[in-house]
Formats: structure tokens, sequence, C-alpha cells
């Protein structure tokens, strides 16, 4: 945090605002959830799982320098992993019809607390076996190397019909993603981002990020912290995963495409890559456009004309900003900056007027 | 080169390195005692850096030992050879764009603080007093080498002779027993140069460091190192007091239209 | 296992890697040049199929008219796609240009869901091409002949274009070192848009042969064909025809010979591929047939 002479005075009043903020949006989270209709409830609790899994790939993107494509794979462990601790032993007699489950995961059902937390575990480690060897790849060899082992995560669950289901995925899961779990989920890992980057080592990931040779010579065990950083955003990516398979309560491999990853990727790309606040942005800024356009896709009534509807227009708008961004703002919203309350009465006093540099 | 094997800081034992068919450095045998500065020179492509990149362990030699301070050192890890207290700078500038100038510092310091992703996330006590220790460890520095002003610009918006000096700040920071210097003085003029040398010789004698540097022009050097070795294609035509390299017709003929 | 079954899962495999073939060499090609992965290549081969279907119902060429006005089109169309999505981030870090291919590959399969809906479509097969023909016990269909045929004496046309033509040579010390070539007056944009036409043409002809043999189009239909044949190429050596080839046939060989032969693992018939780049990554990163770079510290 800058310490200048000036913003000295000034930084209660922020933290006030920080702290003003923050009750604002819980007293609105707690209307939301009394209020709102089952599907804008929906849309704003998705809001915070995108929140999780940008935050969880821009941690390699943005801030380690690891360009990695087989985030849905991780996602898919963690959404498994925890619906086969949450189902009961009923639920799964019913899914499992093809083959029968295994039987050291049949009478297995536990609280939500503890599997998302072993969901976000497994798919860690899952990470750590991968990133072992693939980490030794740099830019675009590991970009394909990750995708090809999210690849490879998808054609095993759909294969491993006694333990997954194969094909035919896993329907009922409990409804455990509430309002409440989702939001504090998603605060705990943006306070964990941003303790994170504020620590010698989030200055350590910058460092790969900015120049791997030097951060080795300063003396950063550079591969053991690709690894750790591979890890925990696996582990972020499983929480994520988990989270999202218990609110559309239904998961199958085909959920887990290269697709998941792309719409993840644009949330990145759009905030900044390497700024967390620009994550949680356009984590909410998407979410919502991609519900919200999803008429596009379907059958339109403009009382005089009637349209068929129109599959795929969504992504072609998607896909088409994804370009955009990065041919024209190749920072995206907020470039590698972090968002400050200076900012944003910078914005209305004069424009162009720098937000703080944070240290 | 009588140095006693207790004074001796870093040694190499026919040391090469070879690209495919190229041999960057062959058979290279150095000693270098404690406190000295000593000057590795020769011309562009010679194998200066390449040498660096070994004893460093950005490269494994492919041949040939380095000691440090009587430890094989050959085939460690750069974070490990670092660990060690060698400490070095790069010929093309390598400071980490993104950040402030004291982050640039703080880098650095992450050895020292030695805390894991948990411990400095959650903001640790233990982790708390190392990392203000850090800091204002890293103030100091820049405070002794006239860069604690610019502490919070963008490390590369500096001009280039203060980048330089950021770089060497930076390697300090890792409180290393060796400093090894790439090109210091590249890019500068003679004013520069001069200034450069005497500073290298002042953060000798107040860090207690002793100094490997690298410099393409011979004239340069003269006057700051106590020993030099010249390479010319890989090998060592010369090595010894910086009369007797001046004098050297080996060296005069691998500098004539050189220099 | 028969000798004749046996020599039909060659022919098989044959086909299927010169098809692979096909579109590995055009990912090697722009690697060479760009060192960018084109994520978009496997849609362009999918709409040079299309296109060629399209010429053949709605406006009823002959097949090999059809075929003709695919490559072109899609030769034009590739060309155009770098200019629009690749050449703005010529001088951009690595990942920002392989990010919009990703955007742009998303695109063209949106598009084509779109444009020609999302349900397959069934190819008309020309009859030359579908009929069956007889060597004693074996009996194939024409295509499956045809198209290593037509393969091999592509590559002979192209290796002839690498080699011998300025323009080759030009492509060659392009890649090598895309600066130098600047100075020495190469004009470079020129060449990457003849890399691009060259191989969106061969990536249409690819498709259109393979919906020949596989008479069945979708929009997605490019998807895992294009990350197999970049695969290929990683394989064989990005960089090299040569080693794109090889890496094609090697790919079309594992893939039928293993479905032949260990039917019980052909669910993970689709991880065989990534299973193999990753151990060629990380056992011999240049492939069978590329050349070592050494990394300037």
């Amino acid at each position: 945090m800058k310490q200048n002479t000036e913003s000295k005075k000034a930084l209660p009043k922020r933290k006030q605002y920080t702290i003003i903020a923050l009750a604002a949006f819980i007293v609105f989270a707690f209307l939301a959830n009394m209020f709102f209709d089952a599907f804008t409830l929906r849309v704003f609790n998705l809001c915070a799982i995108y929140i999780v899994l940008a935050l969880s790939l821009n941690l390699l993107n943005g801030f380690t320098g690891l360009f990695s494509l087989g985030h849905a794979g991780f996602m898919a462990v963690g959404a498994y992993v925890s619906a086969l601790l949450t189902m009961s032993t009923q639920l799964k007699d019913m899914n499992y019809f093809l083959e029968p489950i295994v039987p050291w995961l049949h009478h297995v059902t536990l609280p939500f607390l503890p599997a998302i937390i072993i969901a976000g575990l497994v798919s860690g480690f899952v990470g750590f076996l991968i990133g072992s060897p693939v980490l030794r790849l740099r830019d675009d060899y590991l970009a394909i190397a990750t995708l090809g082992f999210g690849e490879i995560i998808r054609v095993l669950i759909t294969n491993a019909q006694s333990i997954t289901n194969g094909a035919q995925g896993l329907k009922g899961l409990p409804r455990y993603s509430t309002t409440f779990a989702v939001w504090v989920t998603a605060g705990l890992v943006v306070l964990f981002m941003v303790l994170l980057m504020r620590s010698s080592y989030g200055r350590a990931l910058k460092a790969v990020r900015d120049d791997e040779l030097a951060a080795e010579a300063m003396g950063i065990n550079v591969f053991k912290v690709k690894v750790t950083s591979f890890t925990m955003s696996s582990f972020l990516a499983g929480i994520g995963g988990a989270l999202l398979g218990h609110m559309i309560t239904t998961i199958d491999p085909k959920m887990f495409t290269f697709m998941l990853t792309f719409n993840i990727l644009l949330i990145v790309v759009l905030g900044g890559i390497g700024s967390i606040s620009g994550s949680v942005i356009s984590a909410i800024v998407v979410t919502i456009l991609m519900e919200v356009l999803r008429f596009l896709d379907e059958p339109m009534n403009f009382i005089i004309f009637k349209t068929d509807g129109l599959p795929g227009l969504r992504m072609v708008v998607f896909s088409l900003l994804l370009m955009i961004i990065i041919i024209y703002r190749q920072r995206g919203l907020m470039g590698s900056k972090e968002f400050s309350w200076d900012m944003l009465t910078g914005l209305f006093v004069k424009r162009g007027h720098k937000g703080g540099d944070h240290v | 080169m009588s140095e006693t094997s207790s004074n001796l800081m870093l040694s190499t034992s026919r040391l090469s390195m070879k690209f495919g068919g190229l041999t960057a450095v062959n058979d290279f045998n150095l000693e270098i005692g404690k406190n000295e500065i000593v000057g590795l020179i020769g011309p562009n492509g010679a194998g200066k850096t390449t040498a660096f990149n070994v004893i460093t362990g950005m490269y494994n030699p492919s041949e040939g030992k380095v000691f440090f301070q009587n430890r094989d050192i050959t085939g460690l890890k750069p974070h490990s050879i670092t660990a060690l207290g060698i400490a070095r700078t790069f010929q093309n500038i390598r400071l980490f764009k993104e950040m402030s100038v004291l982050e640039n510092v703080l880098v650095a310091c992450h050895m020292s603080i030695k805390s894991g992703m948990f411990a400095s996330t959650l903001h640790l006590p233990g982790y708390r007093a190392r990392e203000a220790d850090a800091r204002r460890f890293s103030m100091e520095l820049l405070e002794k080498v006239g860069l604690s002003h610019l502490a919070y610009e963008k490390g590369t918006s500096l001009p280039y002779g203060q980048q330089r000096r950021l770089e060497i700040v930076r390697a300090l920071a890792t409180k290393p027993k060796m400093l090894l210097l790439d090109e210091p003085a590249a890019g500068m003029n003679p004013q520069e140069s001069l200034e450069l040398m005497k500073f290298i010789r002042k953060i000798r004698d107040e860090f207690d460091l002793t100094i490997f540097l690298i410099e393409h022009h011979m004239q340069v050097v003269m006057g700051v190192c106590e020993h030099m070795y010249v390479l010319d294609y890989g090998v060592t035509i010369a090595h010894g007091d910086p009369a007797s390299i001046q004098k050297n017709p080996k060296v005069i003929e691998a500098y004539l239209g050189v220099d | 296992m028969t000798l004749s079954l046996l020599f039909q899962h060659i022919v098989n495999a044959l086909s299927l890697g010169s098809l692979y073939a096909l579109i590995a060499i055009g990912y090697t090609m722009v690697y060479g040049i760009l060192r960018l992965i084109n994520f978009a290549h496997g849609d362009v081969f999918m709409l040079g199929a299309y296109v060629a279907f399209y010429g053949m119902t709605i406006v009823a060429l002959p097949w090999w008219a059809a075929l003709l006005v695919s490559i072109v089109f899609t030769a034009l169309f590739g060309i155009g796609l770098e200019r629009a999505a690749y050449r703005p981030l010529r001088d951009s870090p690595r990942i920002s240009i392989m990010i919009s291919a990703i955007g742009a590959s998303f695109l063209l399969e949106s598009l084509g869901v779109l444009i020609f809906g999302g349900r397959p479509k069934g190819v008309p097969v020309p009859d030359v091409l579908s009929r069956v023909i007889h060597f004693g016990s074996v009996s194939m269909i024409m295509i499956s002949l045809i198209i290593p045929l037509f393969t091999f004496a592509l590559l002979g046309v192209l290796v002839w274009i690498v080699n011998k033509t300025k323009t080759g040579m030009a492509m060659r010390a392009v890649s090598t070192d895309i600066e130098a070539a600047r100075l020495m007056a190469v004009n470079v944009n020129k060449i990457v848009s003849f890399t691009f036409g060259i191989g969106s043409l061969l990536a249409a002809l690819g498709g259109i042969l393979w919906s020949f043999k596989y008479p069945q189009l979708n929009p997605l239909m490019g998807m895992m064909p294009g990350l197999k044949c970049f695969i290929a190429a990683v394989i064989g050596g990005i960089g090299s025809i040569g080693g794109a080839v090889l890496g094609g046939f090697l790919m079309g060989f594992i893939e039928i010979m293993t479905v032949a032969f260990l039917p019980t693992l052909s669910g993970y018939r689709d991880a065989f591929a990534f299973i193999l780049l990753i151990v060629v990554l990380l056992v011999k990163p240049t492939g069978l047939l590329g050349k070592r770079q050494a990394e300037k510290v």
C-alpha cells in the first residue's frame, strides 16, 4: 500500500468507504436472498461462483504468468468428488443403474463443508500431480499440455462408469450452494487473493511472471513456486466446480469441456490479466450478460413477428467480445491495476487521474 | 594467484560448456580470493556470459566443476547457488517490469523472509516481523545508493544508469558473499563508467564482498580489478594482474580490430 | 484376425493418417513462421467441408467443381483470418495472439452453428468415390484409396514450393528469423498470408475428403481433428513439414489400430492423443524431426 504523506490522512476514510460498501453488499445479498425470484437469485449466486473460478485462473494466468487451459478438468474433479461425498446411498442407487457404484463410495455421505474441502484438496492434489511434470514446459506448450490434461480428466470420468456413472452423469445433487455458501466462499477467496498478493509470496509469484530467470537469480525456487501456484489454483477450481455442481444439481462430463474454460478465460481477459478487482467485476458482468443474452439463442416473440431463435448467436457475441478485447484493449478493464476509491473519485473529479499504486 | 585454500571464494576446474558443436567455454580454470575484485574480459562472443551462467547454475556445464568456498556447487539450481551467497546481475538488465523500485528489492528479500504461501498470506506474526525487517533493510539499501526517493516509481521507468544501479542493489539484497556483475558499465560513457567502478569498490568494502565482473572494454576495469582473466573463443588466453595483461601480446592480438 | 482384415485396417489408417497430415501441415507451417498455435485451424477445416457441401447441394455443382470453389474460398478466408485476428497482435506477447486464436476458433464454431445449423448434415458422396472395389478378399471404398494418393501428390507439390521456389525460400527465411528476413527485404506480410493461404487450402481439402469418407457434417467437427492434428505436428516436430506428415500418419495408425486390436480401450481413444502429446513434450519437446533451439539467457 502506498504510504505517501498525502494519503496517510485519507486512509481511514478509504477504509470507511470499504466497510460501508461491504455492509451495503451484505444487506443487498440478504434482500436478494429473500426477494429475488428463483432465476434471478441463481444468476446472482452464479456470479459468486464465477468470481471464485476467475480468481483461480487469474492466480495462474495473471499473477504467475502460467497459461493454463485445463481449468474445466479441475472443476470436474471438484464437482464429482463433492457430489459423490454428499449424495445419499439411496440417491446413488437411483443414479447408478448401468453399473453399481463401487462399494467404498456407496455408503459415504458427508455434510457439505467437509465434502467441499475434500473436493478442493483432491483437485489440488491432481493439480500437483499434473503440475510437477507439465510445469517444465513454457508458454503455448504449457497451454496445450494443460488443455490435454483437462481432456484426459474428462475422458477418464466418462469411462470410470462404476465411480462416476460415466456419460450418464449424476442427478439430484443436494442443493447446497445457497446464497450464503457461495458468497462467503467468494468473499474468502477474494480476501485470500488480496492478502496473498500483498505478501512476500505474492511478490515472488509476480517476479516469476515478470522474469523467471531473474527471479531464480534472486533465490526464488521458481519451479516450486509454479507448482504451488498451480496446486492452489487447482484447489480453488475444485471448490468452484463443487459449488457449481451443487447449484445446477446435475453434472455430467459434457459440462466440463474446453468451452467452460473459455468462459472463465473470457472473464479473466475482460477484467484484466493480473487484477483481482478486475476479475471480480468482470465475473459479475459476464455472468449476467451470459444469462441476459440467453434470449438470443431462444425463439423470440416480438408481438409483430416471431423468430425461430438463433442458437449460437450468444457464443458469437462472446467470442467476438474476447477477440475485440485482446486486439484493441489487451489489458482488459483494469489492466493489472486494482480498484481503489481514488480511482473512483478520480473518475468523477477529472478524467485520466491515476489511481493509487499498490506496492 | 597464490591464495591459500581457506581464503579461496570461487574457483572452477577444467570448466567447459558446449552447445552442440560449439564450445562456448573451454577448460576454464579460475581462482578468486576473498575480497578480490576480478575482471573477466574478452571480445564479444568470447564466452564470458556463458561462464557466468555456468557458475550461477543457469547452465549445467558439459565438463568440469565449480567450487564456492571449497564446496562443490556444480549442477546446483540457480536459486540454491544464490542462497549459498552468490548474487548476479544481467548483461541486458532484467528488472521485474511490473514492479516498483522497492518491490524489485523486496523480491530479493523473499529468501530471507522464509515464509511459504500460507504463512505470508495469513500474515502470521513471524512473517510480519520479517517482512517489516525486509522493508527496512531494502529502504536502507536504496538510501545507500541514492535511489530511496524513487522507491515507489516503476523500476523500468528509471533512466538506464539507475536501472543498472537498481539491479546491483537488488543483488545485494540477497545478502551475498560474492557478486557477479555482467557488463555493469555497458552503455555508459567514460565518466559514468569511472564513477561506477568507484561505486563497485565502495560496495566491496562496505558489504565485505568478493566481486567478479565481466567487461568488454579493457580500459574500464584496468583501474578497479586486482586480477583479470582474458577469454577469446572460449579459451583463457591470459590471466594475471592488469599491468601484465595490458602488455600480453596474445591479448593485444585478440583485441586488435575490436577496440 | 485375417490378413485381409489387417490389410483393410492399414488402408484405413493410411487414409485417416493422410487427412491428419493435411491438417497438421497447416499447423506446423503457421507455427514455424509466427510461433502461433492457430486454434482456429480445425474450424477452417470444417468451413472447407461445409462450403463444398453447399456447392454440391444448393448450387448443384459437380463435386470436383465444388471442391475447387471451396479450397479457393477457404484459402482466401484463412488469409483474411490472419489479417483480422492475428496481424494486429504480431508484436504482442505470444499469449495474447493465442487468446485471439482461441476466440477465433469459438467464433467460427458458433458462427457455424448459427449459419449452418447445429444439426448434422448428410453429405452426398459422389458415386465415383463411394464405389466399392475388391482386391481378392479385401474390399474397400474408393475414397480410402484416393485420399492417400491425393495427399502424396500434394505433398510433392508442397515440398517443391518450399525447397525450390523463391517464395519457399522466403518462407524458410521468415521461419528462421523474422527480423533478419525483414532486413533482407523479404515481404514478411506477404509470406505470412501465403502460408495461411496454403495451410487453409490444405485444411479445406482435408475437410472435404473427410466429409466424403465420414459423410456427416456438423459445426464442431473440426474441434477434435484440429487438436489431434496439432498434436501430430508437435509429435513430428513442430515447424517441420516432414514431421507433420509423419506425426499425422502416426496418429492415424495409433487410432485405427487401438480401436481394431484393443476395442476395450476405444472409450479412451481421444485421451491417447493427449497422453502421447504429453509424453513427447516431456521426453523430446522438439518432436521426432524437430530441430533443437538453444535458449538464450
